[in-house]
């Protein structure tokens, strides 16, 4: 096994230092990356985190279970659902609460469309970072409909707190069958249309082909999770793996890479959007009336039996998983959050290996980090 | 020289430059809406009908600003860098004709004229992105550096073709010959050069390596502000006309093909109509590549350059050459360089490996996963 291996060539006097970040326009958030550089190529890269980092899985030592939700949602905060339901579900299981059907699917769905749009936010960034400026619109067309969808069952366009221990919040609107068809229609031609933009275009294959490749038993060495891992070629996804939730009953598909480069995981994105819209689909039709919370008492103020539980779930960036330990006590004792960005951000550096200045801008996109989460 | 002639300058020089400050702001309005266009958005709305008058809004705004010099920077370097840049692009409408007698002087070594000029806009860059006393502003002028003098080959080549098959290098004799048939009909690879190396010259997508915002900020202007970095701004809109304008002059015919039926005022208002039309086609195409294509990386450029377009130049030349050498018709020409324009897009397409090919993402259904 390989362990963070520096690179081989050594950095010489002569070599150029570039203080890429925090304040650089493609660092995505505030990462800071010190390159040398000998001319355009990179001898060395040594990434520095923790511009962003709140303390919050101390800070959930401090709170309520129900108040430690909305600390979730700015972890990943754009995939916010997502890290919310990691938390719900750490929780319930710890506490053996039963959520009734109709919350499991209005879940799975909102999760799965903030999955589209944060695939969509990834989509268009990506095009900025290889230099295509028009990618972005249209990638941010798609995810603002979702983001108005989520506006109006959950009351924010960002910070959610939907989700909760036993349910969610609030049952959805009573439109919302109707805009969800017309939303499923819009983004199926949304996706396509985003796909027809860039995915082919000959410079941008230039630009990512290749770049920045990683092998599937590196990537399993560096603890790559989700799109990532899939384009080095490892066939492995929480939804499936270890299902969470009701992800067992639904048919689709994990898309599954190559060689590990960029275009194989800019391309397992978009080809995740399209099979988050089965699952979507599935969960529409199978989706009936009842109640949204459990009817259990003890969700009021939940105090979970002393003990531990860790519960891995399928963000957009990978396996974000959630080490909960209860002393019996109405606050948690320790919440450990595994982040996805966090354990991908470490291969950047394997990856930059004998890459060129602007290929780190594609690495690091294609990675697709959020600050928020790392440093959480 | 008298005066007169002193004074004649003078005024033709301050007509040119207001004539090429109102295109600038034409163009930048041009820009916006057409991005907007082609991203689904409005562009400026605001000011004046349709956000006409946001240029003015702009070029006050950016007048206006404070001018910041780094406390490292080479300060004397630093203030003449766009000058060094503006002054070349500036310079290169002296002899650029609108229409067959709206020149400010029609040199009869005008295209050595241009080419001679227009190399010199790199030491400005060059001067700016060491001045600054900034690492990405110095990767930026660097790589201006390294893109412009290899893409001043194939350039000239292209032009250089033109000059050939014209048997002239005076702008308006070249527009003159040009009367029946516009030298894109038979020259489409040299027209396919010009552009390619025109966009490389003036670092527009997909060639703006040198001030690539995602990886270098901004290049050799990331220091600047106010009036100076407007200067450089203005610079770079003349040049991108200036590409524009020399399309339309060398390749499509300029004010001259069609003829027009007319003579006299009305034939020249209408020459520079048209002329406009024309150059303002060439910038669309330029700004629709814009909203298109991904930028290249600094390798790929130069690989771009000096393993296909500088081939390819020579090939072109030796087209021409063989042709005109022979005496063959000149369709033989336009058949040859056609051929050859098909055979370049061909190998630039398969590059990259069929469209099955490049697909490495395969789907696995979720069923045959779960044990």
């Amino acid at each position: 096994m390989q362990l963070q291996q520096q690179p081989t060539e050594q950095a010489d006097a002569l070599d150029l230092m570039v203080n890429m970040g925090p304040q650089h326009p493609s660092t995505h958030g505030v990462f800071r990356v010190v390159i040398w550089v000998d001319g355009e190529r990179i001898v060395r890269a040594e990434p520095h985190i923790g511009y962003l980092h709140r303390g919050s899985e101390k800070l959930c030592e401090g709170e309520l279970y129900s108040q430690i939700i909305t600390l979730f949602d700015r972890l990943d905060y754009v995939g916010n659902l997502n890290c919310e339901l990691a938390f719900v579900l750490a929780a319930e299981k710890l506490m053996g609460i039963e959520v009734p059907e109709r919350a499991e699917h209005i879940r799975v769905i909102l999760a799965e469309l903030n999955r589209i749009a944060s695939h969509m936010l990834f989509y268009g960034v990506y095009g900025l970072d290889v230099g295509a400026m028009t990618p972005v619109l249209y990638g941010f067309r798609e995810r603002e409909r979702i983001q108005e969808l989520f506006e109006s069952i959950t009351g924010a366009r960002m910070m959610h707190n939907y989700f909760r221990i036993g349910g969610v919040k609030d049952d959805l609107p009573a439109d919302f069958p109707a805009r969800m068809t017309r939303l499923m229609d819009q983004l199926n031609r949304g996706i396509a249309e985003c796909d027809e933009l860039l995915s082919q275009n000959e410079m941008f294959l230039a630009r990512t082909k290749g770049i920045g490749a990683i092998s599937a038993e590196d990537a399993l060495d560096y603890g790559i999770t989700g799109p990532a891992l899939r384009a080095s070629g490892v066939v492995e996804d929480v939804r499936i793996s270890e299902p969470y939730g009701i992800y067992d009953r639904f048919d689709f598909g994990i898309p599954v890479g190559t060689f590990g480069d960029c275009w194989d995981r800019y391309y397992v994105r978009v080809e995740e959007m399209r099979q988050s819209m089965r699952i979507i689909e599935q969960a529409m039709a199978q989706m009936e009336a009842g109640p949204i919370m459990a009817t259990d008492r003890r969700i009021a103020r939940p105090r979970p039996p002393k003990g531990e539980v860790y519960v891995r779930t399928e963000s957009p960036r990978g396996d974000f998983a959630v080490f909960l330990v209860s002393d019996g006590s109405d606050k948690p004792y320790r919440v450990k959050v595994r982040a996805p960005s966090f354990a991908n951000l470490q291969a950047f550096q394997h990856m930059l290996r004998g890459a060129y200045v602007a290929d780190a801008v594609v690495i690091l996109g294609s990675i697709d980090i959020i600050l928020g989460e790392v440093d959480r | 020289m008298t005066l007169t002639q002193g004074i004649y300058i003078a005024i033709g020089a301050a007509v040119l430059l207001v004539f090429l400050s109102v295109m600038v702001l034409a163009l930048t309005w041009l820009e916006r809406k057409a991005l907007a266009r082609i991203q689904m958005r409005m562009g400026p709305m605001r000011v004046g009908f349709h956000g006409a008058l946001q240029p003015i809004a702009d070029a006050m705004k950016l007048v206006s600003k404070e001018d910041i010099l780094p406390s490292w920077a080479d300060r004397r370097v630093y203030w003449l860098a766009p000058l060094a840049v503006f002054i070349p692009a500036f310079l290169l409408w002296v002899t650029i004709p609108v229409a067959r007698d709206v020149a400010l002087a029609n040199l009869d070594l005008g295209l050595f004229y241009i080419v001679a000029i227009s190399v010199l806009s790199v030491m400005g860059l060059v001067m700016a992105g060491w001045s600054s006393a900034n690492k990405y502003a110095m990767l930026g002028g660097l790589r201006a550096a390294g893109q412009l003098v290899s893409y001043e080959i194939p350039f000239i080549m292209a032009i250089l073709a033109v000059a050939m098959l014209a048997q002239t290098l005076n702008l308006r004799h070249i527009v003159e010959a040009q009367s029946t048939f516009a030298y894109v009909l038979f020259l489409p690879l040299s027209l396919f050069l010009f552009l390619t190396a025109g966009l490389a010259e003036l670092g527009r997508t997909p060639f703006d390596i040198h001030h690539a915002e995602s990886e270098v900020v901004g290049g050799p202007f990331v220091e600047y502000s106010g009036a100076h970095w407007a200067v450089f701004f203005l610079a770079e809109y003349i040049n991108t006309f200036t590409i524009a304008a020399l399309t339309a002059l060398l390749f499509l015919g300029g004010w001259g093909w069609p003829t027009m039926p007319f003579d006299g005022l009305l034939h020249s208002a209408l020459s520079v109509l048209w002329f406009m039309v024309k150059t303002y086609a060439v910038i669309l195409v330029i700004f629709w590549i814009r909203g298109t294509y991904p930028r290249l990386r600094i390798d790929q450029l130069m690989a771009f350059g000096w393993k296909l377009l500088v081939p390819l130049s020579f090939i072109n030349i030796v087209l021409v050459g063989v042709v005109m050498f022979y005496g063959w018709p000149l369709w033989v020409l336009s058949l040859l360089s056609v051929i050859t324009l098909a055979i370049t897009f061909y190998i630039i397409a398969r590059s990259a490996g069929t469209r099955m090919e490049r697909n490495t993402v395969t789907v696995y259904n979720a069923a045959s996963l779960r044990r």
